[in-house]
């Protein structure tokens, strides 16, 4: 199967792919870089600015002026609370449509998918107005609630094809063996699924750090993640490049390396299954 | 002892079982064998518990079990697929059940090494499934099977993903078992082979009716229809129809192929099709005109060939007759 | 597989997952119905009073609708023809082999997991602006004058960030599709004597079409209701010229305090979304069967 490629064709293929990959990745490495900058560096051509001075003054602005700190662990509450919760109401229901598939389950299936293709301004006057009149609004609680439920389908479907994986037999040894529906769960299919789940945990850390509808319109500062935080730098005062892209830098690294850890399962969770 | 009264079983509109009568005594080596898709699986399952049956009951030890979930019928399954848990060593996986049932560590301990000790795999205690070779998982699966001490085994087709080798060997070491053990074994094939050679009693079933219920020998010997004639024994008994079984006042006669003579003054002629030598037996497929394709076995030594012409003659008193219902005449 | 036992159980573990989404999904959208039907402005609380489809009237006969509703349609179908074209031929390369593949690949990623509200200022600052900005540095370099992408070209600069947020996840799907192509296929047709561009256009495009769908419904779910990327740059301006129909409901509801008026606009663009949506969840269905 696999042939000899002629060298000069690789070379050409890697020029061209590190090329491509430069050119798409630039953007992320030049805030990287302006991040280490002065304000006034930061402000000068390309050339000039790789070779201005570093320094890490931008950071320690950042942490000190604006809060970092508070916006970033209510990113890392929100995205980590959403997705711990969803995963307990998502593994009993995947089980149930695993394991014990009805003549409904596959509706069932489409049903909770369909829920996840609402546009979410279709909904947004009656949920700013209940977050309002419930006190909600700029509140994690109610915040963790809406991304654990926008949420929920994919986790339940990324779930349900993992779970499908596993053959049924398995389980009914359990049965057999005297384990009782929570031992089967939790000693059995648990373990024996850790890494979908730890995959589908990822993907939705991800894709709740990154949410930039509910978080921008719910909140204000007290419960403000991180794109709040960002979306804060959005109207100018003076110079505040270096600033900008250290903030950024620290608001997507987190993200960055988790989503390099899972962009296997990106395909699948983002296509329901329908790439593998 | 094990009871099925009346019980059957159907998936929506599909009657897989219609309705079975069987009583398994204790310490009974039962064989249900019949094709795939007869319903074997599924009525193994009825008696584990893993299925709901759809009417009649099911007794284990005087108690009416029928509605009892498997954790509770102190039964013990092995599947086909071994169904072991990857994720934990042998040790882990004999002492699961123990572990379910709450059992202190020291006497888990203690029957999972007796287990171990029984089965060999001492060695391999702490090794993971997908480590061990097939032989060694179906240990493993033996033996979270054994520890539990239960009232009765069941086995799916235990030995159907094993190479041919160790089938017959794996074969030995469960018969071993039981009788060691002596506790009762329900044990499900399509291999009428492993029925012969280990059933105290095999069921023979198909489309979900019981054909035959019997001890190897009397299956072999006095099948009861025509199913059961021609799936017991290998190879096939011969089945003659037409004029030749009117002689016999039968619509259908049925001869084993080791039943039949090379005999000069035979009354059946027929010229040697195919003739296979496996050295101690020579199989011949004999084309004999009216009587259709008979399957004759001759001693190692004899020498035909495929044209040759030969005269056979069928032992005394080993014809079977067969009436136009397919049931065993006397 | 199932007995009783394990039905009962599997509905009792299905219930919360399933009755938390039906609330989800009839509360609110039961509400937009009925604030929809309403004259109702936040700044008057108290006054609302039912005039039936009149605000889907008002709605549907404001110039921004119109003018939203085509930007939709040209953000949407911009940023899929860039990211289809683009992600088809990425993947095509990347699927050869070269040194440091595993590198270009987590590169060319990486922009997927950038935040939307980074990604959209990091573009409007750092490169489309017309001072300071990259771009702007090179047209100087060039001796042309600089652009002002965000006022002179806001929908198309719009396009360009999205579409670099979006680029990697059909590269990175296509990409699978391609890997997951049956080798001893493609072996068997060269052995059939087709040459490379046949077996290009009768195996390897049919193969990809599948996952190309998948990649442009996908997509259109997510791009129909792009929002920051518009909040952080242009907030829908100048004018209406980058207003797609999430930003006008959002300015319309929560700016102009007009909630009988948003919800309108919601329901329109909830059934804008379910077209898409019914195509998307035939494809996925069938491949459920699978
Ligand atoms: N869960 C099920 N749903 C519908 N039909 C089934 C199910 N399980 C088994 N069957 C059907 O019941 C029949 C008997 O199956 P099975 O007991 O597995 O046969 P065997 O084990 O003898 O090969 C087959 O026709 C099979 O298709
Ligand atoms: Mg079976």
């Amino acid at each position: 199967m696999a042939r000899k490629v002629s060298n000069t064709r690789k070379a050409v293929v890697t020029a061209a792919a590190w090329t491509m990959g430069f050119l798409i990745f630039f953007p992320i490495l030049w805030i990287i870089i302006l991040g280490f900058k002065s304000e006034g560096d930061a402000i000068k051509t390309p050339l000039q600015v790789l070779f201005s001075d570093w320094t890490l003054q931008s950071y320690h602005d950042v942490q000190e002026r604006s809060n970092y700190g508070r916006h970033f662990w209510n990113s890392v509450i929100l995205s980590v609370g959403s997705t711990l919760i969803a995963l307990a109401i998502a593994i009993p229901a995947a089980w149930s449509m695993a394991f014990v598939p009805g003549r409904r389950t596959k509706d069932l299936l489409m049903w909770m998918l369909s829920t996840k293709m609402m546009p979410a301004v279709g909904v947004l006057v009656p949920m700013y107005l209940l977050f309002r009149d419930f006190g909600l609004l700029d509140s994690r609680i109610g915040l963790v609630a809406v991304l654990t439920l926008i949420n929920l389908p994919i986790v339940v479907w990324m779930l349900y094809t993992y779970f499908k994986e596993i053959p049924g037999e398995i389980l009914e040894a359990a049965r057999m063996d005297g384990a009782s529906l929570r031992s089967e769960i939790l000693y059995v299919l648990t373990p024996m699924a850790v890494p979908g789940i730890a995959s589908t945990l990822l993907l939705n850390i991800i894709l709740a750090w990154n949410e930039a509808f509910w978080t921008l319109q719910l909140t204000t500062s007290q419960a403000a993640p991180l794109t709040q935080f960002i979306a804060s730098y959005s109207s100018p005062e003076g110079l505040f490049y270096a600033k900008l892209s250290a903030a950024s830098t620290m608001a997507i690294a987190p993200i960055l390396i988790l989503g390099w850890f899972s962009q296997k399962q990106l395909v699948r969770g983002l296509t329901f299954g329908a790439v593998k | 002892m094990i009871t099925l009264t009346q019980v059957r079983k159907s998936f929506g509109e599909v009657d897989v079982i219609p309705g079975i009568d069987l009583a398994i005594e204790d310490g009974e080596f039962v064989v249900f064998v019949g094709p795939s898709g007869c319903g074997k699986s599924t009525l193994l399952r009825l008696i584990a518990g893993l299925e709901d049956t759809s009417g009649g009951i099911i007794s284990i030890d005087g108690v009416d079990a029928t509605d009892l979930p498997p954790a509770k019928r102190r039964l013990a399954m092995v599947f086909q697929s071994y169904a072991l848990y990857p994720h934990m060593s042998v040790r882990k996986n004999i002492a699961f059940p123990l572990k379910m049932a709450g059992m202190d560590p020291a006497e888990q301990e203690r029957r999972v090494n007796h287990a171990a000790k029984i089965l060999n795999l001492g060695n391999y205690l702490d090794r993971r499934p997908g480590q061990l070779s097939g032989g060694q998982r179906q240990r493993v699966a033996i033996g979270r099977a054994i520890v539990r001490e239960p009232t009765a085994f069941l086995f799916d087709e235990p030995l159907s993903n094993l190479d041919a080798a160790l089938r017959v060997s794996m074969r030995q070491e469960i018969s071993e078992l039981h009788q060691s053990l002596k506790t009762t074994m329900i044990y499900v094939t399509h291999d009428q082979v492993e029925a012969m050679t280990m059933a105290d009693k095999i069921v023979v079933l198909n489309a979900g009716r019981i054909e035959q219920v019997g001890s190897p020998m009397e299956l072999y010997r006095s099948p009861a229809n025509l199913f059961v004639a021609g799936f017991i024994g290998s190879p096939k008994m011969n089945l003659i129809e037409g004029p030749e079984a009117a002689k016999h006042a039968a619509t259908t006669i049925g001869i084993r192929p080791e039943h039949i003579d090379i005999s000069a003054d035979g009354p059946w002629e027929g010229v040697v099709g195919l003739s296979e030598h496996l050295g101690s037996d020579t199989f011949l497929k004999v084309n004999a005109g009216p009587l259709g394709t008979l399957t004759v076995r001759a001693g190692g030594e004899v020498m035909m060939h495929p044209g040759d012409t030969v005269r056979m003659a069928p032992q005394p008193g080993k014809l079977l007759r067969f009436g136009a219902d397919g049931k065993a005449m006397a | 597989m199932a007995t009783a036992h394990s039905r009962t159980a599997a509905r009792l573990m299905l219930s919360p997952a399933v009755i938390l989404l039906l609330l989800w999904m009839i509360v609110p959208l039961g509400m937009t119905l009925y604030f929809s039907t309403l004259r109702y402005n936040l700044l008057m609380p108290g006054m609302e009073t039912f005039v039936g489809f009149e605000n889907y009237y008002y709605f549907v006969n404001q110039p921004a609708f119109w003018a939203a509703l085509s930007n939709t349609l040209i953000l949407v179908l911009g940023v899929l023809c860039i990211t289809v074209v683009g992600g088809i031929l990425l993947a095509l390369l990347m699927d050869q082999p070269f040194w440091g593949q595993g590198i270009v690949r987590v590169l060319v990623i990486a922009p997927f997991f950038v935040m939307p509200t980074v990604s959209a200022l990091v573009w409007k600052n750092m490169f489309m602006n017309p001072v300071n900005g990259i771009f702007a540095h090179i047209a100087k370099a060039l001796g042309l004058p600089p652009f002002d992408f965000l006022s002179h070209a806001p929908l198309a600069s719009i396009i360009l960030i999205v579409a670099w947020q979006w680029l990697p996840f059909a590269t990175l799907i296509l990409l699978t599709a391609l890997q997951s192509l049956d080798r001893e296929q493609q072996e068997a047709a060269e052995m059939d004597g087709a040459n490379g561009f046949q077996r290009f256009f009768y195996l390897t495009v049919p193969h990809l079409t599948r996952s190309i769908t998948v990649v442009i419904l996908i997509q259109t779910i997510f791009l129909l209701s792009v929002f920051a990327e518009i909040l952080v740059t242009t907030n829908g301006g100048p004018g209406t010229a980058s207003t797609n129909l999430t930003y006008l409901v959002y300015a319309q509801s929560l700016l102009n305090y007009d909630v009988g008026g948003g919800s309108a606009g919601g329901i329109i663009a909830v059934i804008l979304a379910n077209i898409v949506a019914i195509f998307l969840m035939r494809m996925i269905g069938k491949n459920l069967e699978a």
